[in-house]
């Protein structure tokens, strides 16, 4: 699984890769976490507001900093 | 990890949460509504203190406007909370596609005061705006507004100074917005945004529009709560600390000779020294109702807040990357001169 980040490194899009990170590694989730810091290769997703979170080239939550167990049903889906 | 397992408990128990705001609303107009002989009786009473000594005074203000100020914050964030969720930035940039110079400008300032933003957005929302086709004038309506509208600043003006100061505020923010957005558009400026803006391609995100039902939609409300109350409480208690402090022991006129209603200078002075000072909205209203009180008259103080708040140099740094200087002067020029009148015109003509 490709889990990218989306965020320009505001504190809402580091507190969104450190709970992304956590239920990674939590849940034994086999996936590779990355942080995407480009603005030109966002907005190639479309998003609009950061940070985002996008799993295998699919935006599946923008604009906020869901909860763990939010993070967790989608990692675990 | 407490902090997710803390948001695991709340989702389980989601229910509670829908009834438990119509619950406690009868408890806050209650609270609301008895503060001040609930705090006049802790301060005369079970206290005892003497009845118009400066401390007393000063800690009268501070035990009634603190709880008062945060009691309006928390209803009213929570309301605008779930409001905000109707209206994302998405949709905001889908009503402004194609519309032409005026009437976008009413729209983007308008819809600026309710689509959530935050300065580190500033830039795929720009981005994001420019590339679907929202005129470069129309965009700049909603920059301004955005953040210079704040909800934050609307409920403390209401709270320490009433209805009609908060109306001023938002009435003479939406038209700076709408009047400075619509000057850069004729004024063709899009020479002045970096190239690559226009080559940027914006992909298509393939996310459907989140379904939400009203319990999500309460739900965020509480998280926009969380969030924003708990990062302004302190600000508002240090500005009305000082307000407290200023209340007993700064003499009466102490701020009018510097920013009365005689020093035409003052106004311009206040919004450049507005400009680099970058204060959240909940620690300068605070302060501007001390400024006020000693002296300084409202469109100046009003003039002073409005550049602190809208017009801040984080921001400009942030938006450099997609604007070269001139357009950022331009934008600090129109903006600035905006409040400048709008400060003038409370000073000399309407009040």
């Amino acid at each position: 699984m490709e889990i990218k980040i989306l965020g320009t490194g505001c504190q809402k899009c580091k507190t969104l890769e450190k709970l992304t990170r956590e239920v990674v590694e939590q849940n034994n989730i086999d996936a590779s976490v990355s942080k995407v810091e480009d603005i030109v290769e966002i907005m190639g997703y479309g998003v609009m507001t950061t940070p985002a979170l996008v799993v295998n080239g699919k935006v599946e939550i923008k604009g906020r900093v869901p909860s763990s167990d939010e993070i967790k049903k989608l990692l675990t889906r | 990890m407490n902090f997710g397992i803390q948001q695991i408990t709340m989702k389980k128990k989601s229910d509670p949460w829908l009834w438990l705001p119509i619950l406690l609303l009868p408890v806050w107009f209650l609270i609301y509504h008895y503060l001040q002989p609930m705090t006049d009786w802790l301060i005369d009473v079970m206290l005892g203190m003497t009845k118009g000594a400066h401390l007393t005074e000063a800690m009268r203000f501070f035990l009634f406007e603190f709880p008062k100020v945060m009691l309006l914050l928390t209803l009213i964030i929570f309301l605008v909370g779930i409001i905000r969720t109707f209206f994302t930035p998405e949709r905001t940039r889908k009503a402004l596609e194609g519309k032409k110079t005026f009437t976008g400008n009413v729209m983007a300032a308008a819809l600026g005061i309710v689509t959530p933003f935050c300065s580190c957005s500033a830039i795929p929302l720009f981005l994001g705006f420019v590339e679907s086709g929202v005129p470069l004038g129309v965009t700049f309506s909603f920059l301004i507004s955005s953040p210079m509208i704040n909800e934050v600043a609307i409920i403390l003006l209401y709270g320490m100074f009433g209805w009609k100061v908060a109306a001023i505020y938002v009435g003479t923010g939406l038209v700076i917005a709408i009047l400075a957005g619509w000057i850069i558009g004729l004024l063709k400026l899009e020479k002045w945004v970096e190239p690559w803006v226009y080559q940027t391609h914006l992909g298509d995100s393939g996310q459907e529009e989140e379904k939400l039902t009203l319990t999500d939609r309460i739900r965020l409300g509480y998280e926009a709560l969380k969030e924003i109350v708990g990062k302004v409480w302190m600000y508002v208690a240090l500005g009305i600390l000082v307000g407290a402090g200023a209340h007993g022991y700064v003499p009466e006129e102490f701020m009018a000779a510097l920013m009365g209603k005689s020093a035409w200078y003052s106004i311009p002075l206040s919004v450049l020294i507005g400009i680099p000072l970058y204060s959240n909205a909940a620690g300068i209203v605070p302060i501007v109702s001390v400024l006020i009180e000693k002296g300084a008259s409202l469109g100046t103080a009003l003039a002073f807040m409005m550049s602190v708040i809208g017009l801040s140099l984080p921001e400009m740094i942030i938006l450099r990357k997609v604007l070269k200087l001139p357009l950022i002067f331009t934008f600090i020029g129109i903006v600035g001169l905006g409040i400048m009148v709008v400060g003038y015109l409370f000073n000399y003509i309407l009040l």
